[in-house]
């Protein structure tokens, strides 16, 4: 079993509520931060933790915190980011449903450590009975003296207020998100500045994603170095891993970084291995953006060794052999699945989401869905699939948004590792066979 | 100040500059073209993607190359900055795919299009653009529908550049039309039936790269490079009154802001000098308008569609070469 | 009608609107617009935007711009009971194709239709975070998951004869701090 910090009470009845996580040693991290610690020593803490942002880009969490700008008589904001909208993804979901209290926690120390007045969780709007629990912890909070005025006696205030989106997954681009929080549409702004000088309410902000927030608890209670030593070298501690598709055991984990890919699909502790004995075909590994790798280079590195579930060995190979950590959204596809469908799915979903500011994100996204519906339905041609490739190495890089190229990548893996089987489906589309997955899974 | 080199002409700009401001201060020779930017509106800018340019240098402190092509209407310049615009390979691929993106909707119907010779979207696309078409999939369309009286949007042809919205919202006093929707579902919109009237409503006409917003009061009158402008002003209490008049004949068919080389008005102006004076009595007249950037029209070959003709026009100096560097 | 919130909703309303800083009241929009919703029979109307817009002092056209840009917001008349089923790639991977199939099927509407009794609606969705419980759909405010035929039978038939439109916010958590 490996360490548990984000989970490590998951088990224990009632951890939900305020005096059963107190119990369980609850609100430590604000004590002692409050009580001991200056705001300085914390971000050090926190830089020493090597803890890199778990939304997606793996950015170094304390090196964020130290760029927030301090002008005086400017209030500061951070902004907890729990719009988990990217395809493959349910960590968040999962740890405020059942700890709510732990990101709570997280986000007073956290504040307390910037020297923010008023914080926010924006939540997206589907996670609608997540806002009444988060609410209630909430109110649990300030009824226990840890949220609202003179925090602990300190002088230190607080409030924390849950906001609710509206479905759009854009909303989780942290721009587009403090846009949104700002009751606009949400459209990413265009950088810089950044939200470290001007963000929500042109005011300094950081914005960080649920898992990162809760892992400071554990980070201020023991000590950065602490935190580093869990994991491998620069993927420090552990990493909530949404584990779903074709497998025995979908979930959330969480595993210390360092694991192997292999071990993860594989064990019992983990997903259990393909669901009806089926040969694993791909995996896309950290949420819909990133690319989709088929077996053999998800489970080996191109050395030989076995890949390891840690941002660098799953990048390894670059953009041609590996593939990206990112949210953690690890989406596993048996034998049967056609790659071109998979990817269908996710042409639609980016579609679905672009803002349209931008011209190439805009029709480019439109324009790739449609190629691939006509691919689908055996209307396609090679010229196709080179017009496919094209479109999506026309819209990365060119956007105003990663949303741009989180929609060309998996369009420019699919074709990279699986041109044969979009060449199928075009060059003779009635052998295509035709998967319905729901019988297969209910077999 | 800074220093930049663009396309290997040098210039010293205040700091803050865009890398567009200082190209255009070279010249239009390294100017990237734009659909979007405005430099009459705050905030203009970064949406269309088409003055996208590569930073081979970031400045003499940080000399590292920027790691992607960046809008130049929304990037300042760094002291030392190096950047690739009509030089650059990757800029100029790029720029092609922009253009094939904002064509992809766009109805093939110049030749009954108002805004025919004057279209920015026209010349990016004779400049910029490969010649081809490759989808065959059916072009989202949407009806016309008279926005007041004297204002028609088609949005078929709006390439959501949102200037008109930043027109609305800035010279104004209330805005009643927007962006709706998201994606490749946005449409300019009153979203209830609504006329957009007050007295600068007007200038969203000018300010529209392309033929989505036009003027009523003139359409179908007459093909743009028919018509004569003349460079006339009135005394307006409510604008300048720097206005071209655009002539067939003696009949005075359209006003219009007077636009610099860039395709942007000088001065906005409001609805009664461009929809209520329409004698050669009302104005003053300058003398005949010099149209350079937009020659197609003076050139009057938009049939063969050929590539307008340039002029060069260099208003501030660009420094000069040192020894050893590439020009 | 006349579009107006009753006592209650505009008290969370104003307590909504209290929320944050001076000046910066459209940032109430989002939750505004998520309670007009469901007090106002599951979708937006013009005249509800722009009441809502009044109680903002914004403009109509920016409550229409940002109300038409968020997917929950229904700009037209809804169902009693809105089904919205995932259908990206971890659902369709556990069968959300055939599940939708089923409903279409049993319901005898397509996607974006509702039935001639305005009882459901379908809508098919993008990811709404259950892809480790696929297939799943959404129904008000509550998520059903680990679908089954069987199971989306006993759902539907039990959603019958309620009104689930207004469930979104019928326990409004902002009244009690
Ligand atoms: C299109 C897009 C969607 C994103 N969605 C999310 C999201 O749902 N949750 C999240 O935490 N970060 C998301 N991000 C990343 C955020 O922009 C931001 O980097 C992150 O919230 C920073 O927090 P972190 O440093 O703690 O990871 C998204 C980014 C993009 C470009
Ligand atoms: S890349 Fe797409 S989502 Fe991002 S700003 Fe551009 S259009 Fe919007
Ligand atoms: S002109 Fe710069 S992005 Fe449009
Ligand atoms: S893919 Fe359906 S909930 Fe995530």
């Amino acid at each position: 079993m490996g360490k548990k910090i984000l989970l490590e009470h998951d088990h224990v009845p009632g951890i939900q509520g305020y005096e059963v996580y107190r119990n369980c040693g609850g609100y430590a991290s604000v004590e002692k931060a409050i009580k001991t610690m200056s705001a300085e020593a914390m971000v050090e803490e926190v830089k020493k933790s090597g803890l890199r942002g778990r939304g997606g880009a793996g950015f170094p969490t304390g090196m964020k915190w130290s760029f927030l700008a301090k002008p005086e008589g400017v209030p500061r904001y951070l902004v907890c980011n729990a719009d988990e909208s990217e395809p493959g993804t349910f960590k968040d979901r999962y740890l405020m449903s059942r700890i709510p209290h732990i990101l709570v926690e997280g986000m007073i120390t956290s504040s307390f450590a910037l020297g923010v007045n008023t914080a926010f969780i924006y939540i997206r709007g589907e996670y609608f009975y997540i806002v009444r629990i988060l609410e209630n912890a909430i109110k649990e909070a300030y009824a226990n003296g840890w949220l609202g005025k003179n925090i602990l006696g300190s002088g230190y205030d607080l409030d924390l207020y849950v906001q609710v989106g509206a479905g759009a997954y854009i909303c989780g681009e942290e721009t587009a998100l403090l846009e949104s929080l700002e009751g606009k549409r949400g459209n990413p702004r265009i950088k810089p500045p950044f939200p470290a000088i001007a963000g929500l309410y042109g005011c300094p902000t950081v914005v960080n994603n649920v898992e990162t927030i809760a892992s400071v608890p554990y980070i201020i209670n023991n000590g950065g170095d602490d935190y580093a030593k869990i994991g491998i070298g620069r993927s420090a501690g552990t990493k909530l891993i949404s584990a779903s598709g074709h497998i025995n055991k979908p979930g959330v984990y969480e595993i210390e970084m360092g694991i192997t890919v292999e071990d993860f699909i594989y064990s019992e502790e983990y997903c259990g291995g393909i669901k009806n004995g089926k040969k694993l075909k791909a995996v896309v590994a950290g949420g819909s953006s990133v690319p989709v790798l088929p077996a053999d280079k998800i489970i080996n590195l191109p050395s030989g060794e076995k890949r390891l579930m840690t941002y660098e060995s799953l990048s390894e190979g670059g953009f041609a052999g590996g593939t990206m950590l990112g949210s953690g959204g690890f989406i596993v596809m048996d034998e049967t699945t056609s790659i071109v469908e998979n990817l269908f799915t996710f042409a639609r979903f980016y579609h679905h989401e672009s803002c349209g500011q931008c011209s190439p994100c805009r029709e480019g996204t439109s324009w790739m869905e449609k190629i691939l519906h006509k691919i689908m339905d055996g209307h396609g041609t090679l010229a196709d699939i080179d017009l496919l490739w094209e479109i999506q190495s026309k819209i990365e890089g060119n956007t105003i948004c990663p949303l741009g190229d989180a929609a060309a990548w998996p369009v420019a893996s699919a074709i990279r590792h699986f041109r044969h089987e979009f060449e199928a489906y075009v060059t003779n589309p009635n052998a295509v066979n035709k998967v319905r997955h729901y019988e297969n899974m209910n077999a | 100040m800074a220093k930049v080199t663009i396309d290997g002409r040098t210039i010293e700009v205040p700091d803050g500059t865009t890398i567009l401001q200082a190209a255009r201060m070279i010249g239009p020779e390294v100017a990237p073209p734009t659909m979007c930017y405005y430099s009459k509106l705050k905030t203009s800018g970064g949406y269309c993607r088409t003055c996208l340019v590569e930073v081979t240098k970031g400045s003499e402190k940080d000399p590292r190359p920027m790691p992607k092509l960046v809008a130049s209407c929304r990037t300042t310049v760094m002291d030392g900055m190096e950047v690739g615009n009509n030089t650059s390979p990757k800029v100029t691929e790029a720029r092609k795919g922009v253009v094939e993106f904002l064509l992809l909707n766009h109805p093939l119907d110049c030749p009954i299009c108002d805004q025919a010779g004057e279209c920015h979207l026209q010349d990016l696309s004779y400049e910029h653009g490969s010649s081809k078409t490759r989808t065959d999939f059916e072009r989202r369309t949407y009806d016309k529908i008279d926005i007041g009286e004297k204002i028609q949007l088609h949005m078929t042809r709006c390439v959501l550049c949102y200037r008109c919205v930043k027109v609305a919202n800035q010279i104004t006093d209330g805005r009643v039309h927007g962006v709706m929707n998201r994606g490749d579902h946005s449409e300019i919109s009153t979203y209830v039936e609504q006329a957009i009237d007050n007295d600068f409503s007007g200038n969203m006409i000018d300010v529209c790269p392309v033929g989505a917003l036009t003027d009523k009061t003139f359409r179908f009158k007459s093909r743009v490079w028919f018509t004569k402008p003349v460079t006339a002003h009135r005394n307006c209490e409510k604008c300048s009154g720097k206005v071209n008049l655009w002539y067939k004949g003696e009949e005075v068919l359209r006003v219009t802001g007077r636009k610099d080389q860039w395709g942007e008005v000088e001065e906005f102006i409001c609805n009664t000098c461009r929809f209520d004076k329409k004698q050669t009595s009302d104005w003053t007249i300058e003398g005949p308008t010099v149209v350079n950037r937009h020659s197609v029209i003076s050139a009057n070959h938009y049939e063969v569609l050929a590539k307008p003709n340039e002029f060069k026009l260099n208003e501030v100096k660009p420094l000069p070469l040192k020894e050893g560097e590439k020009s | 009608m006349e579009v107006k919130f009753n006592e209650e909703a505009l008290a969370v309303a104003h307590k909504i609107i209290a929320r944050y800083p001076e000046g910066k009241q459209k940032s109430a929009l989002i939750p505004l617009l998520h309670l007009a919703q469901a007090e106002f029979n599951g979708w937006l109307s013009p005249e509800t935007m722009a009441y809502v817009g009044s109680l903002l002092k914004i403009q109509a056209v920016e409550v229409y711009e940002v109300a038409s840009f968020y997917s929950m917001f229904n700009l037209k008349p809804v169902g009693k009971c809105l089904i919205e089923v995932c259908r990206t790639s971890s659902c369709w991977l556990r069968g959300a194709n055939e599940i939708i199939e089923h409903i279409e099927k049993k319901l005898g509407i397509k996607d974006g239709e509702t039935t001639q009794d305005g009882m459901f609606s379908l809508k098919t969705v993008e990811c709404l975070g259950s892809c480790g419980t696929a297939p799943m759909m959404m129904i008000g405010a509550q998520f059903h998951e680990n679908l089954t035929y069987e199971k989306v039978d006993t759902i539907l038939d039990s959603c019958k004869s309620e009104d689930k439109r207004k469930t979104y916010f019928d326990e409004v958590t902002v009244k009690d701090y």
